[in-house]
């Protein structure tokens, strides 16, 4: 306080100059900090990366943490582990799934949140908050009685147990997604279109859908993401090893007889499933955490 | 009409302004509300189905069959609350699971809190490189519910793994921490916690929309670092902090995967990872007794209920809603 009184330029500039570096000091500390957390956060899957580019004998051996001797046989080997059934079957499996699913959410959950958004009708408050609680219901309880339905309509062992509920709507998060989003959206181009003679569907189908773009990707990236790593149900539905997707594949390296024997096997084999996720979300990253930020995805 | 009147009308008006008006106006708009009205519902028919035949109807079957000695074979036979009774009384695995359910969400729902709440304000102080750090920080949260990240901690935590090698360059002699009693469950809740990204970008956002002028306010009056953070964020985030907790909580209660793969699907070692959800598969889908494991479905729909419910009771005494 003292030297900001004597108004000496030279004085105040060295104050200003060491104000600054304690910021600058601050921060670099605070970079500091997260990197090492970031790096022990990591750490376990770098290990993996480089356990899946060595020799098996090296993985737990004190060879260093960057291999030196480097090789893909981790991957053929995990590839064709199963013999003649490979994992390519199993991420068609997966994909399929993930297609079909996508399809049915984005189709069915932003037909229900058009309604909810833009649209009167009797019971709306009610049935609104119906779509919220379900929100919070645990799968248990329906899961059983579904299962036995399911296996007496002989579904079980195929993908529609898997798929057939994305086509009801029955992710209602993304409905609340989309709901919120509608609601945004300017009613006057709705207005225009109406003017111009527009039906509902015409409505929903030509305007509001292409204008919900950035809800339609977040639901379309989140329910790959979901569908893709969801492995109790697959779990429970898929028991025929051709119909396997790659979390129940996954799984069978648990087995003592199956995979267990091959951890450089196992560790390339998980590497390449987290892959397509990875993928999924650095292409549309921005877009997610903007979405995730505003609904809470998990 | 001009465009300012189109902008101020409801929707519909406008696509009667070209009839003449012979109608009043209130009828015109109940017959239109009646053409909405039929509209929605035909919207919304799939996801009606979906609630009826997804939903509803097997909500209502699994609370029928939780009075009912049912083994997929057969017939269910009614027995009353004898599940509901055996469950408390009898079954000491199920006491278990409650107990390690307990223990997990009770340690990895504030450690998740602390931690992203942490790394969210750290983030905020308009370091260079956020969004880097925030993708980097979210990353866990897209695959730790995974299969294969299951496997890699079984691996990490193991005799032979990471955690060992870390703690060998300080001279501490590892264990197999996995297959250790006292240390499986934490080595899941360690996972669980590692995912704390997700919560942290919902307090990021949170914590960007408090304006800056507060802080600037706050420092002029002379208040440090805590005191700011005490007495202007933790008040505003509030709300974030109720809503994350009501979704970590309703997400631990179910946790399945990680416990099924680190234990290889039986909750072991002695049970130690014996979650409820991995208990409940293991009666309806190893030991098929279905009406059993119903029982157990509804108890935890009620304890879920009940958790919830009591986090909006207590809402009234910390949240703090700003308009209040």
């Amino acid at each position: 306080m003292a030297t900001a009184k004597t108004y000496d330029p030279e004085l105040l500039r060295a104050e200003r100059r060491r104000r600054n570096n304690l910021r600058r000091l601050k921060g670099l500390g605070l970079h500091l900090l997260l990197i090492v957390l970031l790096g022990i956060m990591l750490y376990p899957v770098i290990w993996m990366i480089f356990s899946a580019l060595r020799p098996e004998a090296e993985i737990f051996g004190d060879m260093g943490f960057i291999p030196t001797n480097w090789t893909l046989e981790n991957f053929t080997r995990g590839w064709f582990l199963y013999g003649n059934l490979t994992f390519t079957q199993f991420y068609i499996n997966s994909f399929i799934i993930c297609a079909l699913a996508i399809i049915g959410n984005l189709l069915a959950c932003s037909m229900a949140a058009y309604a909810f958004a833009r649209l009167e009708f009797r019971g709306k408050w009610w049935l609104f908050a119906v779509m919220l609680g379900t929100m919070m219901l645990p799968i248990h309880v329906q899961l059983i009685p579904q299962y036995i339905f399911f296996l007496n309509i002989g579904w079980v062992n195929t993908i529609l147990p898997l798929v057939v509920p994305k086509f009801l709507a029955a992710d209602a998060f993304f409905i609340f997604l989309m709901v919120q989003f509608m609601r945004s959206l300017p009613i006057e181009l709705e207005q225009a279109a109406v003017v111009d003679g527009a039906s509902y569907w015409q409505r929903y189908w030509r305007i509001i859908l292409p204008l919900s773009m950035p809800a339609l990707a977040t639901t379309a990236v989140f329910t790959f993401i979901n569908t893709y790593n969801d492995f109790f149900s697959q779990l429970i539905y898929l028991t025929d090893t051709d119909r396997m997707t790659v979390p129940v594949a996954l799984r069978l390296f648990l087995d003592p007889s199956g995979g267990a024997s091959s951890f450089g096997g196992l560790f390339a084999m998980v590497l390449i499933s987290i892959g397509p996720v990875l993928g999924f979300f650095l292409a549309s990253q921005r877009l997610l955490t903007k979405g995730i930020a505003t609904q809470g995805f998990k | 009409m001009s465009t300012t009147d189109a902008a101020n009308n409801p929707v519909l008006r406008a696509s009667e302004a070209g009839r003449p008006r012979l109608m009043p106006q209130d009828r015109q708009g109940s017959a239109l509300k009646k053409a909405d009205n039929r509209a929605a519902y035909m919207f919304l028919l799939p996801w009606i189905a979906g609630i009826v035949l997804i939903t509803a109807l097997p909500m209502l079957a699994s609370l029928y069959l939780s009075f009912t000695d049912y083994r997929v074979i057969g017939l269910p036979s009614f027995v009353g609350l004898d599940n509901y009774i055996r469950l408390f009384t009898s079954d000491r695995r199920f006491v278990t699971s409650i107990w390690v359910t307990l223990q997990y969400v009770g340690y990895s729902v504030p450690l998740v809190l602390v931690f992203s709440l942490s790394v969210a304000v750290a983030l905020n102080r308009g370091l260079r490189g956020l969004a880097i750090y925030r993708s980097l920080f979210y990353v866990p949260s897209l695959i730790g519910a995974s299969v294969g990240i299951g496997l890699l901690w079984k691996e990490v935590f193991g005799e032979r793994g990471v955690i060992n090698d870390i703690l060998g360059w300080f001279g501490i002699a590892g264990r197999g921490w996995i297959n250790n009693p006292t240390f499986a469950l934490p080595s899941v809740i360690a996972l669980n916690v590692w995912t704390f990204g997700a919560s942290m970008v919902i307090f990021l956002a949170a914590l960007r929309q408090i304006p800056e002028s507060y802080y600037e306010a706050a420092s002029i009056d002379g208040a440090n670092a805590w005191q700011r953070f005490r007495r202007i964020t933790l008040p505003l985030i509030t709300p974030v902090i109720f809503f994350n907790t009501v979704l970590l909580l309703i997400n631990s209660f179910q946790s399945f995967t990680q416990a099924f793969v680190v234990s290889g699907g039986r909750g072991g070692p002695v049970d130690s990872t014996l979650l409820y959800s991995l208990y409940l598969y293991q009666q309806a889908f190893q030991q098929l007794q279905m009406g059993y494991a119903s029982a157990m479905a509804w108890v935890l729909l009620i304890a879920i209920g009940l958790a919830t419910a009591l986090m909006f009771w207590s809402s009234r005494y910390w949240v703090f809603y700003g308009d209040r």
